[in-house]
């Protein structure tokens, strides 16, 4: 699929994806195309950044490549592997045979071949063979250390990695990379300023109506303004965690599951669940519950 | 690649956004500004929601940035309103994000007239308070010209030449050692060479990091008297250690950036700018949810040390305290308590503040003089790699002790 031409065209693209986004963030997802620049996206946790990063890649008609960040990721399991347990066993093979006499050289030109090779997300992003240039997610950046950020920072700028024994590999297509992350912790300036940033906020009320009907048609359309106007209030409370789209979205799939077409008192006070993740929360909201079902009802 | 933007004027008005937004604190350097007029030939810029999308992607980078960057732009791309001049629609005016004297420049520059350059007014919006000491915020500048030459420069050289430095955790990186578990990719790559005989097994183990301190402190005015003997020990810490600060009186803080300045005289001075209610009432209470709200998925990770520094004076709802600390515990590596009136001789922990923290602290010592921040400091030397199952007490109070004195 060609790249989209302007920006109603990732607009367009996102909404027939059921993906319902800002012109804004289309307007940074098309400049990220257009500058060759990655894309950092930061937003409270379950406002769709991964979401975009994936749908992007289906608007593209490309390949996603995504590699989930975690505290101590290394080289190891972000860009490639020796398979040294292979490399162990052909050699013991070689070994073996009539003509035993293992040429060192030939021997390391053998195991140190892409056959050996455990290719991990960063590698594959780089070098890919792919006719469109794949979709880079780094998800959840803030997870990884220091140490990773700085490796990332030196991809970034020259979209190559070398590997001692092979060489150096320099990315034919430059992928289109999305990273995201949910600020537990600042992540470093200089990683952001490769980058084009973009913040993504909770919607409003009729944007979040319209998300819910697209990516939870199962709930009618009265049960999907009421679930994201209940949401809407809880935002308004003081509370420890509070609930994202992703869980409106889980909310109203829980709530159409049961049947239910309205809210009341009652059903929400037996799914709260799915919105509330900290018993405290659970605490606090549900001396409130009438009130904030009366208030959904009439929004 | 088309690079030159449509309006021939365009480049040089461009370059003055980036100046202004520089002098608002924004990083707007050459690169930045380069991507920008490389984003604009792509967009129509009849479209001002593009327009501003387009170089807010540019030029921001982190969440706080945005207020800044909208002001600024309003200023300097919106036409003037004269209705908005006029106060006929209110909210139009936007203050320039900066220092007085820059805004005047700034203003002076882009032709704008006073009414366009008033202040924005903050928030001062708090619910009506519950402690007889926060009646009304003290909303005034604090002075720290107080503190003598002499016993600041014995304060800080007493704090930087402390020995001690905060106990480490185990991360999840492993690194090389001679002890360990065993590295089988790096004992496997060495049996290479030895055609595929395990000659060696090299080992690793888990790389050790300081942990990082989280200090939230009390400056309210019943913690006048050591406010400023605390923002010299954070900007010591703040020196040596992973450190995150905050301070609260009727409303938290964060004042990480403001302590970056090596000289402390320029980082209390900045400290003292940015903070706008030093010395008003307390509520321990709602600054602490505020933070567990607000920060504490943020700063709270990789094993932190939270200290509390505050003297318990508030009559806030005690069992709001005692939800809030219990959470923050759970979060934290450690919870530790200073109070500045432990050091009094006689202090016995009854405010009703203080009763309600004392059981779901970790530590509670004083804080009234270097000497008790330097237990402090063998405290957190003495820190475990691991969180205790059961906490200790090394203060002068033990939950047990202070227990019975609360039955009192």
């Amino acid at each position: 699929m060609s790249a989209p031409a302007t920006i109603e065209d990732v607009e367009r693209r996102l909404r027939e994806r059921r993906y319902i986004g800002d012109r804004s963030l289309a307007t940074s997802i098309f400049l990220a195309l257009k500058l060759q620049k990655p894309l950092f996206i930061e937003g409270e946790a379950g406002v769709g950044k991964t979401e975009a990063a994936k749908v992007m890649a289906d608007v593209l008609g490309a390949r996603l490549i995504r590699l989930q960040c975690y505290e101590g990721i290394d080289l190891a399991h972000a860009v490639y592997e020796w398979n040294y347990p292979r490399q162990l066993l052909h050699i013991r093979l070689m070994g073996e045979g009539p003509n035993s006499q293992i040429d060192r050289n030939t021997a390391e030109r053998e195991i140190f071949s892409s056959e050996f090779l455990l290719r991990r997300p960063l590698l594959d992003a780089i070098d890919n063979d792919d006719a469109t240039p794949p979709v880079l997610l780094i998800d959840e950046i803030d997870r990884s250390d220091e140490e990773f950020e700085a490796f990332l920072l030196e991809l970034l700028s020259d979209f190559q990695v070398s590997i001692p024994e092979i060489g150096t590999i320099k990315a034919k297509k430059v992928p289109f990379v999305v990273i995201t992350s949910n600020r537990t912790r600042e992540v470093h300036d200089a990683l952001k300023r490769r980058c084009l940033y973009h913040w993504i906020d909770y919607p409003d009320l009729d944007k979040e109506v319209e998300i819910v009907r697209a990516r939870a048609p199962e709930a009618a359309d009265g049960l999907a303004r009421e679930v994201a106007a209940l949401v809407q209030g809880l935002r308004g409370m003081d509370l420890y965690k509070v609930p994202g789209v992703a869980e409106t979205l889980d909310w109203a799939r829980s709530l159409a599951a049961l049947g239910a077409t309205r809210i009341d008192a009652g059903l929400v006070s037996a799914t709260m669940g799915a919105a509330l993740k900290y018993q405290e929360d659970l605490e606090r909201v549900r001396e409130q519950v009438p009130a904030l079902v009366e208030r959904a009802q009439r929004a | 690649m088309p690079e030159a933007p449509h309006a021939p004027d365009l480049l040089p008005r461009l370059g003055a956004f980036a100046r202004l937004l520089h002098d608002a604190g924004l990083e707007a350097g050459p690169r930045r500004l380069t991507d920008a007029t490389r984003a604009l030939a792509f967009i129509d810029l009849k479209r001002e929601d593009d327009f501003r999308s387009s170089l807010r992607s540019v030029f921001v980078s982190r969440k706080e940035d945005i207020p800044i960057f909208e002001a600024a732009f309003d200023i300097f791309w919106a036409p003037p309103d004269p209705r908005a001049s006029a106060g006929l629609i209110p909210g139009r005016n936007r203050a320039l994000p900066m220092s007085p004297e820059r805004a005047k420049v700034w203003a002076n520059a882009l032709g704008l007239n006073r009414s366009q350059m008033q202040r924005e007014q903050e928030p001062k919006e708090f619910p009506a308070s519950s402690s007889g000491y926060s009646a009304e915020e003290l909303l005034r500048h604090k002075d720290f010209e107080q503190m003598t030459w002499a016993e600041t420069e014995q304060v800080r050289r007493l704090l930087e030449e402390a020995p001690w430095r905060v106990a480490e955790r185990r991360t999840r990186r492993l690194r090389p050692s001679r002890a360990g578990r065993i590295d089988l990719r790096r004992s496997a790559r060495h049996a290479i060479r030895s055609s595929g005989e395990l000659m060696t097994l090299f080992r690793r183990k888990p790389r050790v990091r300081r942990r990082p301190l989280v200090l939230i402190c009390d400056v309210s005015g019943s913690m006048e008297r050591y406010s400023r003997l605390l923002m010299i020990f954070a900007h010591a810490i703040a020196r040596r250690e992973d450190l995150e600060a905050f301070v609260f009186s009727t409303r938290l803080t964060r004042i990480t950036r403001l302590l970056r300045h090596r000289d402390l005289d320029r980082a209390l001075e900045s400290v003292s700018k940015g903070v706008h209610d030093f010395s008003g009432g307390t509520r321990i209470g709602d600054a602490l949810g505020d933070f567990n709200r607000r920060w504490a998925r943020r700063v709270l990770g990789h094993g932190a040390v939270v200290i509390i520094v505050s003297d318990g004076w508030d009559r806030g709802d005690p069992s709001h305290l005692t939800a809030e600390l219990i959470h923050l515990r759970r979060s934290a590596h450690r919870l530790i308590w200073l109070n500045p009136l432990l050091g009094t001789q006689g202090y016995e922990p009854l405010t009703r503040g203080m009763a309600a923290a004392l059981p779901h602290c970790d530590d509670f010592l004083a804080a009234h003089n270097v000497a008790a921040l330097e237990d402090l400091g063998r405290l957190l030397a003495s820190l475990d790699s691991r969180k205790d199952s059961l906490p200790r007490f090394a203060g002068k109070v033990t939950r047990g002790e202070a227990a019975g004195r609360m039955g009192t």
